[in-house]
């Protein structure tokens, strides 16, 4: 596949995508489309469902991209953001929730021998950084993020105090922020060897 | 960070976890909190960092197609006369955004201890190369040798990318240079490597037929390479 923008900043996309060019919104997709799959597909367990959402979130890139301004943030987050929102939004419409949402997904299916190289590197240093966590704070962040549980939800199938769910997430967090670093170009896209 | 208070509403709705009637009122409040524009802006970064630690199956290739399907229809109806090529002031927008994140990683890095009106330089340079590398007309030749690409628009301007490309040794810098057919080697600039991508806006002309290649040399540059090209493209 010829990746003509393979060059362009995830910024410089967006503001091409936001002057209607669709190879701009192909190249993000190309290089987000498949994580936001796989966290659709975390959050709502259902592929149709993660295919709406992950569907939503790009034309919603497409439509707002003129809104979109990289000082106040980097655009794989702002996608990413769109693309959990929508995920959440769904679950809690559906009210199916997942009676196994507690036990946190062993992971599945993943390890595809196509996977890009970078993407498992991504994943392993996320996945690291989630471990080093105290217990209470992972669950917090995991049934959060990953769940679609509001907090008071959450303080209530964990059977703790609303203030200290509040805390675990925040410190999670702020954990988690510290154990990646600022997360600077190891975070952002960095172009494959056979992109052109 | 005060128990109890809307501030403390900034991690949970990072997460997305507050319940809409909660999200807004702290929405509401970060209008006016700068503090808490910040602590979300970080927080957030962190939060989408989780969604990289799903191992899932990839998405069916429908869903590509449906989504730029959905995408061009939509544009359509909204800008009906829209030329197909880019606009050069739009590549121009592009590219000092563009310039700033990422092209820059290389050559950018080369120039943070200089001068400001050496920064403005190589900003001006990369967004020259941004454009160059955008245009349709430009023809573009793979390098033998390296992981990269020579891109030459219609009036010869031309830029070279090469990835992972290891920092010059010290006391040495590469390259580059322009052999035009059945000619002697033009100097095209120099530059240092290192970091994820180099950009480098050649500073001769590119006519057709011609070697583009890089060589190292001595800091400073030679006027005529004394080593052998590290790698090479035919344009």
């Amino acid at each position: 596949m010829s990746r003509p923008l393979a060059h362009f900043s995830d910024e410089a996309l967006v503001l091409l995508a936001a002057r209607s060019e669709q190879s701009a919104l192909a190249e993000l997709y190309d290089r987000y489309g498949r994580t936001a799959y796989g966290l659709a597909l975390r959050v709502l367990r259902d592929e149709a469902l993660a295919e709406d959402a992950v569907q939503e979130a790009f034309l919603s890139v497409w439509r707002t991209a003129s809104r979109f301004v990289p000082e106040r943030g980097k655009a794989s987050t702002w996608i990413l953001t769109l693309v959990h929102r929508r995920a959440v939004d769904a679950v809690r419409r559906e009210e199916r929730r997942r009676a196994d949402s507690l036990e946190l997904a062993p992971e599945q299916g993943g390890g595809a021998v196509d996977e890009d190289a970078w993407l498992r590197l991504q994943r392993e240093r996320v996945q690291e950084a989630l471990r080093q966590l105290p217990d209470a704070q992972r669950e917090a962040l995991e049934l959060a993020y990953y769940g679609g549980f509001s907090q008071s939800e959450l303080a209530e199938r964990l059977g703790q105090p609303l203030g200290t769910i509040k805390s675990r997430m925040f410190a999670g967090l702020t954990r988690m922020r510290e154990l990646l670093g600022e997360p600077g170009m190891e975070m952002s896209w960095s172009p494959g060897p056979s992109t052109t | 960070m005060e128990p109890g208070t809307v501030h403390d509403l900034t991690a949970a709705y990072a997460l997305d976890a507050l319940a809409a009637d909660e999200a807004e009122v702290y929405e509401a409040h970060l209008a006016q909190c700068e503090r808490c524009r910040e602590e979300l802006a970080s927080l957030t970064d962190t939060a989408g960092a989780l969604a990289w630690a799903v191992d899932a199956p990839p998405p069916p290739a429908r869903l590509r197609e449906a989504i730029l399907g959905a995408a061009a229809a939509e544009r359509e109806n909204v800008v009906p006369l829209r030329p197909r090529a880019l606009p050069f002031r739009l590549v121009s927008a592009a590219a000092a955004v563009a310039a700033c994140v990422a092209v820059g990683v290389g050559v950018w890095a080369a120039t943070l201890s200089h001068s400001l009106s050496r920064e403005r330089a190589a900003r001006a340079s990369d967004a020259t190369a941004v454009e160059i590398l955008a245009d349709d007309a430009s023809r573009r030749a793979s390098l033998s040798g390296g992981s990269g690409v020579v891109a030459v628009d219609p009036t010869g301007q031309a830029v070279l990318v090469v990835r992972r490309l290891p920092a010059a040794p010290s006391g040495k810098t590469y390259e580059a240079w322009v052999i035009p057919h059945g000619g002697s080697p033009v100097p095209a600039g120099t530059f240092a490597g290192g970091g994820g991508t180099s950009v480098v806006r050649l500073r001769a002309t590119v006519p057709q037929g011609a070697v583009v290649a890089a060589t190292v040399e001595r800091a400073g540059g030679v006027q005529a390479p004394t080593t052998t090209p590290i790698f090479s493209a035919t344009t």
